[in-house]
C-alpha cells in the first residue's frame, strides 16, 4: 500500500534527474550562439549542485529519518573532496610548476623531500575510490560509536558534529599536516588520463553526478521503506521506547551515520574535480549548517525535498551573490525564518507533493 | 559488541539438541524453580529521595499480579528496574535462575523476554498502527536483518489478527498519533503481545477507558497470564478486582500487603495508607 507510493516517488525522481541530464547533454551540444544552448560553466554549476544535492540526502537521512542533527557533514564532504584531490594531484607529475615528478607543487614549496606515507597509494584511482567512502566512514564510525555508546543526544550532539568540522578545519590550515595548508589542493589538470578542463570531461563528471544522486537516492529509498527504515523513525520519535522493543539504537544509529558519511564523502569527492579546488575552507561550520539549511527548507524526511532544497537554495544562492553578495547570509537566514514559519515541512509539506507521497511527511519530529 | 557481561551465551549446549526450535529469546532463561522474577534488597536513592526501600518481589511463573499503591510508591520505578531503565543502589534482579537483569541494557532486557507497557501510551506516533504492530513482532533486531526483513502471509495475518483483538482492524493504516487515548492504550498492549514475552509489565492500562475498553482489557490480561506472567499495576481498584488475582500493595518504596483482594482490603495497614479512601468495601 504505502509502498506503492514510494515507488511512484522515486519513479518520478529519477525521471526528474534523467530528464536534467539528457536535456543538460543535448543543449551543451547545440552551436555556441544558439538561444537554448547552455555552456559549460553552467554545466559545471549544474553538476556542483548535483553533488549538494547528494549530500543534502546524506543529512536528510540522518537528520530527516533518525533524528540526528548533524552540523559536520562537511566534513566529511571535504574528507572525501581531499581524498579526490590528492588523486587528481597525483595526476599533475612533473606538469607541476617546479616540474618535480614525485612531489606536488606545495610539497616543494616547502622544501619537503619526499612524500609523506599517507599520500601513498592516491596515484591509484581504485584506491582513491575506496578512500572515498572509508575514510569519512571509518572518521563516522568512531566518532559515532563513542558518541552513540554514551548516549549522546540532542543539541549536545549537534555541539560536538560542529567542534569535530572546526577542529578538522584548523588541522587541515596546517602546511605541517601535507594537504596544502590554507590553499589547499588545486591546479588539477588530468583525471583517469582525460583533461579536466575539455567539454567531454566537464559534462561527463555533471551526468557522473546525477547518476550517484541517482544511485544515492534509491539506496537511501531502499533502505527507508525496509523495516529499518521504520524502527530509524521510531528512534527519532521516541528513541527510549525503541529499546524497549529491544532494538539497539546505538547499532541503528552507528550503521545510518556512517552510511551517511560515505555518501557526503562521495559528494564531495564529485565536487572537486567539478570546481578545481578543495582547500580547508570546505571545512568551515557555516557550511554544514547550510546543508542543514537546505534541507529544513526542502522538506526534512523526504529524500527529494533535501534534494529540491539543495538545488533550489543553491541556484538562488548564485544569482544572489552575484547581485547582492553581501545580503545572501541574511537572504538565507530570512529564507530559513519563513520557510520554518510558513511552511514546516518545507517545500515538500506543499499540497501538490502531499497528495502524492504521505509516508512520513506526517510528523512533527523533535529534536 | 557492549554490556554483555555475564550475560554470555554458550556456544553449544548439550540439552538443546534442536535449538532452532527454540526462540532466541529465551536462550538461557531458566524457570525451573517457577519463579520468573526475583527483586531482592532493591534500594533506589534520586537524589537523596528514597524511592525504592529494601524491596522484594517476586513473580511465579505464569501468574496474574496486581501491584497497588498510592501515588509515588515506587511502582512506576519497580519496572524501571526491572527493565533496565533505572539502576538500583543496592539489591539484585533476577530474570529466571540464570538472567542477571542488572547487568543487561534495555535492549538486552526486551530481547530476554521482558516487555512492557508504559504509564503514558507511548506508541510510535508517525507510524500507522500496523508499523507499529510490525516493530514489536518477534523476530530480528539486528540492523541488518531488519534490513532484510520481508513481511510475508504469516506476519500480515499475525498482525492483523492482532489488530483484531485489540479492535484497531479498521484503524490498521492509520497514523498511531490519530488515535483516541483508549486506542493507544490498546495499541501498546497490542506492541506488549505481539513481542511475545514471558514476562509483562502492564503499567496503569486502564487509564483513559471507558467501562467496556475495561471489560476487554481484564479480559484479554487474564487470557495473557498463564503462559507468561504478568504484572498489572492499576489504581482503578474496581479494575483490580476483576482481574482476581493477588495483589501487592507498595508503600513508600516498599512491599506493605500482599494477599487476596479481600485480605488487603481488610488489612488495617494497607487501610491506614490509603486514608479509607480505597478500603470502602
Ligand atoms: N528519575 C527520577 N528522579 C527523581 N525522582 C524520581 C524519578 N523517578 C521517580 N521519582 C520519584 O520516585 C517516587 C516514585 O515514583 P513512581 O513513578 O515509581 O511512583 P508510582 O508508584 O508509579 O506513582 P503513580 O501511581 O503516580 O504512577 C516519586 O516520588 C517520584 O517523584
Ligand atoms: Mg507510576
Amino acid at each position: 500500500m504505502r509502498t506503492g507510493k514510494s515507488r511512484l516517488s522515486s519513479l518520478l525522481f529519477i525521471s526528474a534527474v534523467v530528464t536534467l541530464l539528457v536535456s543538460v547533454t543535448t543543449f551543451n551540444q547545440l552551436p555556441a550562439d544558439h538561444d537554448l544552448h547552455v555552456g559549460n560553466f553552467m554545466v559545471s554549476l549544474l553538476g556542483k549542485y548535483l553533488t549538494y544535492a547528494i549530500l543534502a540526502v546524506a543529512v536528510d537521512l540522518v537528520w530527516g529519518y533518525l533524528g540526528i542533527l548533524s552540523l559536520g557533514h562537511a566534513a566529511f564532504f571535504a574528507l572525501g573532496g581531499y581524498a579526490m584531490g590528492m588523486y587528481l594531484m597525483r595526476q599533475i607529475g612533473d606538469r607541476g610548476v617546479y616540474g618535480n615528478p614525485d612531489l606536488p607543487d606545495f610539497m616543494v614549496f616547502l622544501n619537503w623531500t619526499e612524500l609523506p606515507w599517507y599520500w601513498s597509494g592516491f596515484d591509484s584511482f581504485a584506491f582513491t575510490a575506496l578512500a572515498i567512502l572509508l575514510i569519512p566512514g571509518l572518521l563516522a564510525f568512531v566518532f559515532g560509536w563513542f558518541a552513540f555508546r554514551s548516549r549522546v543526544n540532542g543539541v549536545y550532539l549537534s555541539i560536538i558534529t560542529q567542534a569535530l568540522t572546526y577542529a578538522l578545519m584548523l588541522a587541515f590550515f596546517r602546511n605541517e599536516m601535507g594537504f596544502g595548508g590554507n590553499n589547499g589542493l588545486t591546479d588539477f589538470k588530468d583525471i583517469l588520463g582525460f583533461d579536466l578542463r575539455s567539454d567531454q570531461v566537464r559534462l561527463g563528471l555533471f551526468i557522473a553526478s546525477g547518476v550517484a544522486l541517482i544511485i544515492v537516492y534509491l539506496l537511501c529509498d531502499s533502505l527507508l521503506r525496509s523495516r529499518l527504515g521504520k524502527v530509524a523513525i521510531a528512534i527519532r520519535d521516541a528513541e527510549d521506547r525503541t529499546r524497549f522493543l529491544g532494538y539497539r539504537v546505538e547499532r541503528v544509529k552507528l550503521t545510518l551515520f556512517t552510511l551517511s558519511a560515505m555518501i557526503a564523502g562521495l559528494a564531495g569527492a564529485l565536487y572537486v574535480p567539478q570546481v578545481g579546488i578543495i582547500n580547508p575552507g570546505e571545512f568551515s561550520p557555516l557550511n554544514s549548517i547550510e546543508v542543514v539549511v537546505w534541507v529544513a527548507i526542502g522538506g526534512r524526511g523526504t529524500l527529494y525535498g533535501a534534494v529540491i532544497g539543495a538545488m533550489g537554495v543553491n541556484y538562488a544562492k548564485t544569482w544572489f551573490t552575484g547581485a547582492y553578495p553581501e545580503a545572501w547570509l541574511f537572504a538565507l537566514g530570512l529564507l530559513f525564518v519563513l520557510v520554518t514559519l510558513a511552511l514546516p515541512k518545507g517545500i515538500a509539506g506543499l499540497h501538490l507533493f502531499k497528495s502524492r507521497n504521505k509516508p512520513t511527511g506526517k510528523m512533527e519530529p523533535k529534536t | 559488541m557492549s554490556a554483555v557481561h555475564g550475560y554470555r551465551k554458550p556456544l553449544i549446549r548439550r540439552d538443546r539438541t534442536f535449538e532452532f526450535l527454540i526462540p532466541q529469546y529465551v536462550d538461557d532463561l531458566d524457570l525451573s524453580h517457577g519463579t520468573a522474577l526475583y527483586l531482592e534488597d532493591i534500594s533506589v536513592n534520586f537524589d537523596g529521595f528514597q524511592a525504592i526501600k529494601d524491596l522484594n518481589f517476586y513473580v511465579n511463573t505464569g501468574e496474574l499480579r496486581c501491584l497497588i499503591g498510592p501515588n509515588g510508591a515506587g511502582k512506576t520505578t519497580l519496572m524501571d528496574i526491572v527493565t533496565g531503565k533505572t539502576r538500583p543502589d543496592t539489591g539484585s534482579a533476577w530474570f529466571g535462575q540464570r538472567i542477571n537483569l542488572l547487568r543487561m541494557d534495555e535492549a538486552e532486557i526486551a530481547q530476554a523476554g521482558i516487555g512492557r507497557k508504559f504509564q503514558k501510551p507511548s506508541v510510535f506516533e508517525n507510524l500507522s498502527v500496523f508499523d507499529n504492530l510490525e516493530l514489536s513482532m518477534t523476530g530480528t533486531r539486528s540492523v541488518w536483518g531488519t534490513f532484510r526483513a520481508k513481511m510475508n502471509r504469516q506476519t500480515v495475518e499475525r498482525i492483523e489478527a492482532m489488530a483484531e483483538t485489540i479492535n484497531l482492524t479498521d484503524q490498521l493504516n492509520r497514523v498511531a498519533g490519530l488515535l483516541s487515548h483508549g486506542q493507544k492504550q490498546w495499541l501498546e498492549i497490542g506492541m506488549l503481545i505481539m513481542q511475545n514475552p514471558i514476562l509483562l509489565l502492564v503499567d496503569e492500562p486502564a487509564a483513559g477507558m471507558t467501562h467496556q475498553e475495561m471489560d476487554k482489557t481484564v479480559e484479554l490480561l487474564r487470557s495473557l497470564a498463564g503462559e507468561r506472567a504478568v504484572v498489572v499495576v492499576e489504581h482503578d481498584m474496581e479494575f483490580v478486582r476483576a482481574l482476581q488475582a493477588p495483589v501487592t500493595v507498595l508503600h513508600q518504596g516498599s512491599v506493605l500487603a500482599e494477599g487476596t483482594m479481600d485480605d488487603i482490603q481488610n488489612n488495617s495497614n494497607v487501610m491506614r495508607v490509603y486514608l479509607g479512601t480505597e478500603s470502602t468495601t
